[in-house]
C-alpha cells in the first residue's frame, strides 16, 4: 500500500520528464485585490471582448469587485442593454471565422481550461500575453512562443511594443510601446487575474465556505468518536 | 423474515388497537426487517479501517443521487450550439455554475462524488483481497459486488459525456469506436450505441436516459442484492473465521455484536473523517489536479478538433492500460479488437476469483509469503497501469524506459496474477487461523 502511494504521488512528477517542455512565467496572484481585478476588468472589455465573449458571466456579477451598478454600466457595458445580460461579442462568429481562421473562443473558463503539468491556467495566459512577436510569414503578422501559429494578433502591442525573435531564439523588444516592460507585466497580471476570477467567481467565497465546513466537521468528529468510544466500552 | 404474529391483536375493521407500529408491523415486516438487518445482525467485532468503505460506498452512493436529482432540474442534454455559438449542455453546466443558487456546490459534490466513488470501491474491493471475503459461503456477495462494479463504470462512462467538453467528446469518440472492431457486427454495432455516425446529440440524449435512469436502477437494485446476500451469511472479519461456529445460549455468535447501534456509531465517525477528505477536495480543490476534472473539459466539444491526447478519467486508466497494451492482430483480428477483450476480460475475471483462489485460509493474517508478494506487485502493478493509462502511448518514465513495454508487460502480471492463482494458492505456506477472532 505504501509503495502504491509513494509511485502515485510521483507519479504527476514523472509526467515532467517527457515530451515538448513548456516553460511558463509564473502569474502574479491578484484575486485578493480588487483594484487590480478591476483594472483587469477594464482591460478586458476595451481590447478583448471585441472578439471573444465571456457569455456566461452577467455585467452585474462584476459588483463582487467592488463596481457599483452604475459604475459598470457607464464604463465597462458597450455592447448590453440591461445589467444581467451576458458578457456577450458584436462580431458575428462566421465572420469571425473568416477573418482569424477560427473563431475566437468565449473566454469564461478559459483559465481553467488552460492549466497544464507545466503550470496554472493563469501562468499559461500570463506568459503567453506576453509571448508575441513579429512573423512576417503570419497572415496577421504575429506569432507566438506559447502558442505557435496562434491565429490572434498582439492585441496589446501598442502597450507592449514589438518584440522579436533574435538569433538564439528569445524574445527581443524591438520598438517600445507606451509602457515599460514591468508595467505592461503589470497590466496582463490583472487582466489575467480578471480571467481568472470570471472563471469561477465563486472560488473566494467556495474556499471561505470550506474553511466553516471543515471547522463544523472537526467539532463533530470529536463529538462522533466520543459517541463510539462510549459504546464499545464493553466490547472487548 | 419472521412470520406475522400479530393479526390477531386488531380488530377486524383494521383500525389501530394497539400503537402505530404495532398497526403497521402487522402489515408491513417493518420491525422484523429492523432486527434483521441492523439491531440483530451480529457482525464480527473485530472490524479495522478496511470495514469502513462499504458503508462509505453507500453515502457515496446517496450523494450522487441526491445532487444528481439537482443537476437534473437544471442541466439540459443538448448538442446544439446556443446563440452564443456554445453547446447547450456545456452552457447549462456553467449556468449550474454561476446563476443557480449552490449550484456550483451541488456540481462540485458530484463530480468530486465520481471519483470518491471509485476510490472508495476499490478499498472495498482491496479489502475483499486481503481477507478473502470472496471466498466460499460469499461467492454471490463478491459477484454481485463485480455487477456494481461494472454498473459504475458505465454509469461514469455515461456521466462523462454530460458535460460535452473535449474530454467527454473524444473520450466516448474513442470508447464507443472500440466496439467497431469486433467482426461483422461491429460498425453497425457502434453506429447503434451512438445513434449517430459520430458522437452527438443523439448519443448525448440517450447517455443522458441511461445515466440517470437505467443504470442507477440497475446498480440499486444490485446494491440491494450484495447486502441481503451479505446478511444471510453474515459478514467475514480480518481474521478469516467464522463468527458463527461459536454461539452463546440464545444463538448468537460469541464473537458478533449487534450492528445497530455498534457499527452505526462506529461508520458515523468513518463518515465524518470521510466528508472531512472530501470536502478539502470539494472546497479546495474541485478539479484534483486535473484527475477530478480534466483541464481539457472546460472547452466545449468540438467534432473538427481532436485533442492530441485523450486520456479516460483516472478510475478508469488502468482497464485503459490492458486495452492499449493489445496491439498484435492476433488470428488475422483487429488488435483493438483484444484491447477490447483484454479490457473487458480485466473486470470479468474478478467474478471468478472465489473459484481460483483454492488457499486453506481466507485472511492475509494467515496465508504465506507468495500470496503477499504477489499481492504486493498485483497492487503496484495496477498502480503503475493506471498512470500509463493517463499518458499518451509514447511516455518513458524519466525520459528513457520506453512506458509501452512496461504496461504490457504489467498486463501479463495482472492476468497471470488470477489464471495461475489456482496452482500458487494451493502450494503456498500458511498458519492456523485462530478459532476465534482477534482484537
Amino acid at each position: 500500500m505504501k509503495k502504491l502511494l509513494t509511485a502515485l504521488l510521483f507519479a504527476p512528477l514523472l509526467a515532467f520528464a517527457n515530451g515538448a517542455e513548456l516553460h511558463l512565467d509564473k502569474a502574479p496572484d491578484v484575486q485578493g485585490d480588487k483594484a487590480a481585478l478591476q483594472n483587469g476588468a477594464k482591460l478586458f472589455v476595451n481590447y478583448c471582448l471585441n472578439c471573444h465573449g465571456a457569455s456566461y458571466v452577467r455585467y452585474n456579477r462584476l459588483t463582487e469587485l467592488g463596481l457599483t451598478e452604475d459604475q459598470i454600466k457607464d464604463n465597462l457595458m458597450f455592447t448590453a442593454e440591461k445589467i444581467g445580460e451576458p458578457m456577450r461579442v458584436a462580431i458575428r462568429s462566421d465572420e469571425a471565422k473568416k477573418w482569424f481562421g477560427a473563431t475566437p473562443p468565449d473566454l469564461s473558463v478559459i483559465a481553467r481550461s488552460r492549466a497544464s503539468e507545466f503550470g496554472s491556467g493563469a501562468d499559461w495566459l500570463y506568459t503567453y500575453l506576453r509571448s508575441f512577436y513579429r512573423d512576417e510569414n503570419r497572415p496577421t503578422g504575429w506569432n507566438n512562443v506559447v502558442f505557435e501559429n496562434v491565429g490572434m494578433p498582439h492585441i496589446l502591442y501598442e502597450l507592449q511594443g514589438v518584440q522579436k525573435l533574435n538569433a538564439e531564439h528569445k524574445l527581443e523588444l524591438v520598438t517600445p510601446g507606451k509602457l515599460s516592460a514591468a508595467e505592461y507585466d503589470k497590466q496582463v497580471a490583472d487582466l489575467v487575474g480578471f480571467l481568472v476570477w470570471i472563471g469561477e467567481p465563486q472560488a473566494g467565497f467556495r474556499k471561505s465556505l470550506g474553511l466553516g465546513v471543515l471547522a463544523f466537521l472537526a467539532v463533530l468528529f470529536v463529538l462522533a468518536y466520543a459517541l463510539k468510544r462510549e459504546y464499545w466500552k464493553d466490547v472487548h | 423474515m419472521g412470520a406475522n404474529t400479530n393479526f390477531e391483536k386488531y380488530k377486524s375493521d383494521g383500525s389501530v388497537g394497539g400503537n402505530v407500529l404495532e398497526w403497521v408491523d402487522a402489515r408491513f415486516p417493518l420491525t422484523s426487517m429492523w432486527k434483521a438487518h441492523l439491531s440483530e445482525y451480529y457482525a464480527p467485532k473485530n472490524f479495522n479501517f478496511w470495514y469502513f468503505f462499504g458503508s462509505l460506498a453507500l453515502l457515496v452512493l446517496v450523494i450522487q443521487i441526491v445532487t444528481g436529482i439537482f443537476l437534473v432540474m437544471h442541466y439540459k442534454p443538448d448538442a446544439s450550439l446556443n446563440v452564443n455559438g456554445i453547446p447547450v449542455a456545456f452552457a447549462s453546466v456553467e449556468y449550474i455554475m454561476r446563476d443557480v443558487p449552490w449550484g456550483w456546490l451541488i456540481r462540485y459534490m458530484h463530480s468530486t462524488g465520481a471519483s470518491a466513488f471509485f476510490i472508495v470501491v476499490y478499498m472495498h474491493m482491496f479489502r475483499g483481497l486481503l481477507y478473502g471475503s470472496y471466498r466460499q459461503p460469499r461467492e454471490l456477495i463478491w459477484v454481485f459486488g463485480v455487477l456494481i462494479f461494472l454498473c459504475l463504470m458505465a454509469e461514469a462512462f455515461m456521466g462523462y459525456l454530460l458535460p460535452w467538453g473535449q474530454m467527454s467528446f473524444w473520450g466516448a469518440q474513442v470508447i464507443v469506436n472500440l466496439f467497431s472492431a469486433i467482426p461483422l457486427i461491429g460498425e453497425p454495432l457502434s453506429v447503434w450505441i451512438r445513434g449517430d455516425f459520430v458522437v452527438g446529440d443523439a448519443t448525448l440524449n440517450r447517455f443522458f436516459s441511461f445515466h440517470v435512469i437505467a443504470v442507477p436502477l440497475v446498480l440499486i437494485g444490485l446494491v440491494a442484492a450484495h447486502i441481503l446476500a451479505l446478511h444471510e451469511v453474515g459478514s467475514n472479519n480480518p481474521d478469516g473465521v467464522e463468527i458463527k461456529k461459536h454461539k452463546d445460549a440464545n444463538g448468537i455468535p460469541l464473537d458478533g455484536i449487534p450492528f445497530h447501534p455498534y457499527y452505526t456509531v462506529k461508520d458515523i465517525v468513518g463518515v465524518v473523517v470521510f466528508l472531512m477528505v472530501f470536502s478539502c477536495v470539494v472546497f479546495f480543490a474541485p478539479e484534483g489536479g486535473g484527475y477530478f476534472l480534466e483541464f481539457n473539459n472546460f472547452i466545449p466539444a468540438d467534432p473538427l478538433k481532436t485533442p492530441p491526447h485523450i486520456a479516460p478519467v483516472w478510475y478508469f486508466t488502468p482497464f485503459y492500460s490492458l486495452l492499449r497494451a493489445m496491439v498484435w492482430p492476433f488470428f488475422g483480428l483487429d488488435a483493438k479488437f483484444w484491447g477490447v477483450v483484454a479490457m473487458g476480460l480485466g473486470v470479468v475475471i474478478l467474478a471468478f476469483l472465489p473459484w481460483l483462489d483454492r488457499s486453506p485460509v481466507k485472511s492475509i493474517r494467515y496465508r504465506g509469503p507468495i500470496f503477499k508478494a504477489l499481492l504486493i506487485l498485483f497492487v503496484i502493478a495496477f498502480g503503475i497501469l493506471g498512470f500509463l493509462g493517463t499518458q499518451p502511448p509514447s511516455y518513458a518514465f524519466f525520459g528513457v524506459i520506453p512506458g509501452a513495454p512496461v504496461a504490457q508487460i504489467l498486463t501479463v502480471y495482472y492476468f497471470l496474477f488470477f489464471i495461475t492463482m489456482p496452482w500458487w494458492s494451493k502450494i503456498d505456506k500458511y498458519s492456523p487461523e485462530p478459532d476465534r477472532v482477534t482484537m
